[in-house]
């Protein structure tokens, strides 16, 4: 009896091994997206998902041909219907987000309806409730969509939000699902996850329950400075960080300052990277750098990679 | 004059230019306050190096329910959109992180059974450095409203001539909170096709916004031409070039400003000031002549 469970145990696992990495890096630019494009080119049967919904980037180098896309709703949007309305400024008193205006006309006028500012709209509906008239509509607003696709690499899910619209969390949250799925049906081995810059909402949303962080750093102060804060983010949610230095030789001291704090944090060194003008010429080139190049700084990345495995065993 | 300095990717220069042309101007007598509104990863301070003077907490209003009022009819669960209320066995939950802080579950509750309460989301610092007024926000590790501190860096602006503001990267809720009451804005990017990709994104962001605003390109002698094609097809000025010097980015890497060790770039932030002021005033001058045409 107990070695049929144990065996019904070992099954579960087999198929549950499927691992998911997220690449982040508190500070913007230090490489996230290069790297990623090139685990995509050396890890075994996995999923990319590029969650930096903002400014997504790395389906300029994957090369991604869409399979199936949807729209995305981050939420509701308020708007007044003109021939309603009988401008008695109660949503204008309650809006709490300063997004309800009378707007100026070309002529200098000010408009006899007030207008709702989208950008600046919430969806938080109070202005609907305490418009006396039903002067106000309350639709889901389309504010993006997302893509499943396949590359050389294989499966990708991506996404592109629409200009100046909030909700990334939501969406970096649909994306990661929708790339767990791709990974339950294909049985494939790794999530591999491009991250947003920072340490707030889609940040949070790429990280919570995932199974390894990589911090993608550089060696100056201020990449130091917001790995700290980094770590101290993936500390708060428990999650198992490691560090890797990109351009390290820009400044050496300050790399081994970076690696030496962070393993005080429990935050062990995932390897270095080189600086190395290939990975902008790879990137120009809509190629990962170790297809780029033999040389040294692939060599790194694929360093770094194994790390990655070794962290995840 | 409000000026914020943005970008869709992140680490193309923004802090770079943004302590840089705040302390040129502060140099030449200018009242200078520097805003520092990337409170996810602020940096400015690495460079200006302010004392800090004062320090405060960022809040934001959260709900809190007065047991002995509540019947837990659940109403307030109904009318919050982002279902940070749960109204379990008639017992009010709720969840900090997800309230935006509208105001609906106070408002809409019959039994008046709400009070609000501020909730610390993050801090606000203020000081003085070389001449600029200087304050900067930082997000509470694990917290998600960043446009709730943004706005109260903002508010803790005082009367200068000049305010610089170093927006997050990116182009969603922050960034909007950053830049929205901007007069102008200085997009800096580099020229690779990352860089162009996340440029075209804050174009589309800053025109959405209806702001005047013109590109820096950093390391501007790397990748290709392509940004500078966009540019020209799009007739948006480039008034910004700094190459891909490695005696900066040393600079850089241990907190220096550029025009401190490499004095012969305070004419390219002096240049590239003058730029800002005549393009503004051209955006000023034919926003009155479309008034004047539009009333006549």
């Amino acid at each position: 009896m107990l070695s049929i469970q144990n065996n019904r145990k070992k099954q579960q696992r087999k198929v549950n091994i499927m691992k998911e990495i997220v690449v982040i890096s508190g500070k913007g630019g230090t490489g996230k997206t290069s790297i990623v494009a090139a685990f995509a080119a050396i890890a075994g049967k996995k999923v990319l998902a590029d969650c930096d919904v903002d400014a997504a980037d790395l389906h300029l180098v994957l090369n991604p041909r869409i399979e199936h896309r949807e729209d995305f709703s981050g939420g509701k949007k308020a708007k007044i219907l003109e021939d309603k309305c009988i401008s008695c400024d109660r949503c204008i008193e309650e809006c709490r987000f300063d997004a309800i205006h009378y707007p100026v006309l070309g002529n200098g006028k000010t408009a006899d309806t007030p207008y709702i500012n989208p950008i600046f709209c919430e969806g938080c509906g109070v202005c609907v409730r305490v418009c006396p008239v039903e002067a106000i509509s309350f639709e889901p607003a389309v504010n993006g969509a997302w893509y499943t696709s396949s590359t050389n690499y294989g499966p990708m899910v991506h996404a592109k939000l629409g200009m100046a619209e909030g909700n990334s969390g939501k969406l970096v949250t649909l994306i990661r699902q929708k790339a767990r799925d791709i990974a339950g049906r294909d049985n494939l081995d790794y999530i591999i996850i491009d991250g947003s810059p920072g340490i707030g909402c889609p940040v949070i949303a790429s990280i919570t329950g995932s199974d390894l962080v990589l911090v993608v750093t550089e060696p100056t102060l201020s990449g130091q400075h917001d790995l700290l804060r980094v770590a101290q983010l993936t500390a708060h949610f428990r999650i198992p960080t490691i560090v890797c230095v990109n351009k390290w030789d820009l400044n050496a001291d300050i790399t081994e300052q970076i690696e030496g704090e962070a393993k005080e944090r429990g935050v062990q060194a995932a390897g270095r990277i080189r600086y190395d003008p290939a990975i902008t010429e790879a990137q120009i080139m809509k190629t990962s750098i170790v297809e780029y190049t033999d040389g040294a700084v692939s060599d790194d990345i694929k360093a770094v990679w194994q790390n990655v495995l070794h962290a995840l065993a | 004059m409000k000026i914020a300095i943005a970008s869709g990717k992140g680490g193309t220069g923004k802090t770079t230019i943004a302590t840089n042309l705040a302390l040129t101007l502060a140099d030449k007598g200018k009242k200078i306050q520097l805003l520092d509104c990337d409170v996810e990863e602020p940096n400015c301070h690495i460079f200006l190096k302010p004392e800090i003077e004062s320090t405060a907490p960022a809040t934001v209003l959260m709900p809190k329910v007065i047991e002995e009022e509540c019947t837990g009819c659940g109403i307030c669960a109904e009318v919050c959109e982002y279902s940070a209320i749960a109204v379990i066995k008639g017992k009010v939950l709720i969840f900090p992180e997800l309230c935006h802080g509208c105001g609906a579950c106070k408002m809409f509750c019959p039994e008046d059974a709400f009070i609000e309460v501020p909730r610390e989301v993050g801090v606000i610092e203020e000081g003085k450095t070389n001449g600029i007024r200087f304050v900067h926000g930082l997000l509470n590790i694990g917290e998600l409203m960043s446009p709730a501190v943004i706005d109260g860096v903002k508010k803790a602006a005082g009367e200068q001539d000049i305010l610089i503001i170093d927006s997050p990267p990116g182009t969603s809720c922050p960034v909007i909170a950053a830049v929205k009451d901007a007069e102008f804005v200085l997009l800096v990017t580099e020229p690779t096709p990352f860089g162009l990709n996340d440029l075209e994104l804050a174009v589309g962001m800053v025109r959405e916004l209806n702001i005047p605003f013109a590109v820096a390109i950093n390391r501007s002698d790397v990748g290709n031409e392509d940004v500078k094609k966009y540019c020209k097809r799009e007739e948006i000025e480039i008034i910004l070039e700094i190459p891909d010097d490695r005696r900066i980015a040393e600079a850089y890497s241990r907190g220096e400003m550029v025009i401190h060790a490499l004095p012969e770039y305070k004419k390219t932030f002096e240049t590239c000031w003058e730029k800002i002021t005549d393009l503004y005033q051209n955006a000023l001058h034919t926003e009155q002549q479309e008034k004047a045409a539009t009333e006549s």
